[in-house]
């Protein structure tokens, strides 16, 4: 796939809702902590080490993991400010900041950043996790500044 | 490749399709097309192809263009790593030869992605699975072209990289796509024509971002002794290496700003006896302008960090020290979502000394590397005019 398009033909076609994560086995113990305001990553109980997303083992040393809570603080990894997207889950919030964060605890995940100007976003910049919930079964770990 | 004993896997004929617009052809068509082209290149029939190599987006692809195209071949690859596939696939077709397993070896693409789904292609910006591993980052409204400005954000942020030099390669590329009558824009680009046409995904800018065609290409193996029967001038896979990083994932590459390219360039090296400063030409994935700064540092032609200054001053010109993507790329001439083959394609045609006014002079080296997916996976091919 290739960039240089523009969506075309959904101008007229309503908003959708985002969209929301089908738990599986091995994520439902996450998405579930969502719906308590609390971000998980796994930590290896051989050598300390945090991931996300879960796998059966740490990719590290491949030690045993467990589910930890994480303090929900991080910074910037990289960003990117979307401005163009025909998806009609997304149109409506463009421009919308989407982001790598560093979790404290070392994992990075995606996600957006939230709650401010895209220009006020920038590489190392503190973020700290919101959740929104989006289904009975999950919230999303959005991220806002630090202030 | 290095150290081998007869049975030298070489190219004997590259071909193109017609592009980047076909709306009076089926996709088949198009692989059928430049099948036919690539084997009168060659001095060879469908009747001498015992082994075959394609990758399309569904399952048993490679089975489908068998049977379209009349062959029963007793060696079949369909290994599908995104835009680096082809590399991959005239690896395997080498090593296939070389172990005695078939003589001749077609290795076809097509697509016609323009007409069948045109600009509604647009960013790649629709959700993917919302469970498993690839969940974790389809929520979140990122596009293609997004995973690839994060890359380009990161290193901006890292080594000062500017939007400026990223646009110069896309300004030479375009000066390249000048000279090739197939090339979708051929009218001349200046560095500020690219910063100021739309941002699509901070940084990149919609003329950061490749092109979208119609198109096709394909290539035809042998071995070395075959093709001293042949009349055509061979060229030699002198060696190759591929890898991967991460998948839909880019949050899963631990390093934005260095590709598979750091691991399997430097193999692909060692394995072919030379190493960047004897390639005379490149032919390198564009999908994005940050897609050849990255993979210029990973291949080793300048130090990490350096690509910016590195890509100044028209060096990958035709003319400059590192003439690079002669056809114009997928950033102006043909992107037809795997674009691996022109890769392979052009760089063939450079070393037989068939590349038109973009003719590097002398070329004895040529690398083609590929990249697929979200920076995910490389494969590179070093090829050369003589025998190793």
């Amino acid at each position: 796939m290739s960039g240089q398009g523009t969506g075309q033909d959904q101008g007229a076609q309503e908003a959708k809702p985002r969209p929301a994560p089908v738990p599986d086995p091995e994520s439902e113990p996450f998405w579930a902590a969502t719906l308590e305001g609390r971000l998980l990553v796994q930590r290896c109980g051989a050598c300390g080490r945090a991931q996300l997303y879960p796998r059966p083992h740490c990719l590290a040393c491949r030690g045993p993991v467990e589910w930890v809570a994480a303090s929900g603080r991080g910074q910037v990894y990289s960003f990117t400010v979307i401005r163009q997207n025909p998806s009609r889950s997304f149109r409506h919030l463009i421009p919308y900041v989407v982001a790598l964060v560093d979790l404290e605890e070392g994992p990075r995940l995606m996600t957006n950043i939230v709650g401010c100007d895209p220009s006020e976003v920038q590489v190392g910049t503190p973020v700290r996790v919101r959740f929104e919930q989006v289904s009975e079964q999950a919230a999303l770990p959005l991220f806002e500044l630090e202030r | 490749m290095k150290g081998t004993r007869g049975r030298l896997p070489v190219i004997v004929g590259v071909a193109t399709s017609d592009y980047p617009h076909l709306p009076g052809l089926s996709e088949h068509q198009v692989h059928a097309q430049a099948a036919e082209r690539a084997l009168a290149d060659a001095g060879l029939g469908f009747e001498d192809v015992d082994g075959y190599a394609t990758a399309g987006f569904f399952p048993m692809y490679a089975v489908g263009l068998c049977e379209y195209l009349g062959l029963r071949p007793g060696w079949l690859d369909e290994t599908n790593i995104g835009g680096a596939s082809f590399e991959v696939l005239a690896e395997h077709a080498a090593a296939a030869l070389q172990a005695g397993v078939c003589e001749v070896v077609l290795i076809t693409y097509g697509s016609v992605q323009l007409s069948q789904m045109g600009r509604r292609l647009g960013t790649g910006g629709g959700a993917g699975a919302l469970s498993g591993p690839s969940s974790y980052d389809a929520l979140w409204g990122n596009t293609l072209v997004g995973s690839y400005a994060l890359a380009a954000r990161r290193h901006m942020h890292e080594y000062g990289t500017t939007p400026e030099q990223l646009a110069e390669i896309a300004v030479t590329m375009r000066r390249h796509a000048a000279s090739n009558p197939m090339a979708q824009y051929r009218e001349p680009l200046t560095v500020e024509d690219v910063l100021s046409s739309k941002l699509v995904a901070d940084p990149l800018h919609m003329l950061d971002c490749c092109v979208i065609s119609d198109g096709g290409a394909a290539c035809v193996m042998t071995t070395a002794e075959r093709a001293a029967d042949l009349d055509c001038v061979p060229v030699y896979v002198l060696g190759a290496a591929h890898t991967t990083s991460h998948h839909l994932n880019i949050s899963q590459m631990a390093d934005l700003t260095t590709t598979a390219a750091a691991r399997c360039g430097p193999l692909a090296f060692e394995r072919a006896g030379v190493g960047p400063s004897d390639v005379d030409v490149l032919q390198v994935y564009d999908s994005f302008t940050i897609t050849v700064l990255e993979t210029l540092e990973d291949l080793g032609f300048c130090a990490k960090g350096e690509g910016g200054p590195f890509v100044e001053g028209g060096r990958l010109g035709v003319g400059g020290d590192l003439p690079t993507n002669t056809d114009g790329g997928g950033l102006s001439a043909c992107h037809p979502g795997m674009r691996g083959m022109f890769l392979i394609v052009e760089a063939v045609r450079q070393l037989r000394g068939q590349a038109g006014p973009n003719q590097v002079p002398g070329a004895s080296v040529a690398v083609a590397h590929g990249t697929g997916g979200m920076l995910s996976t490389g494969a590179t091919l070093v090829l050369g005019d003589q025998r190793p």
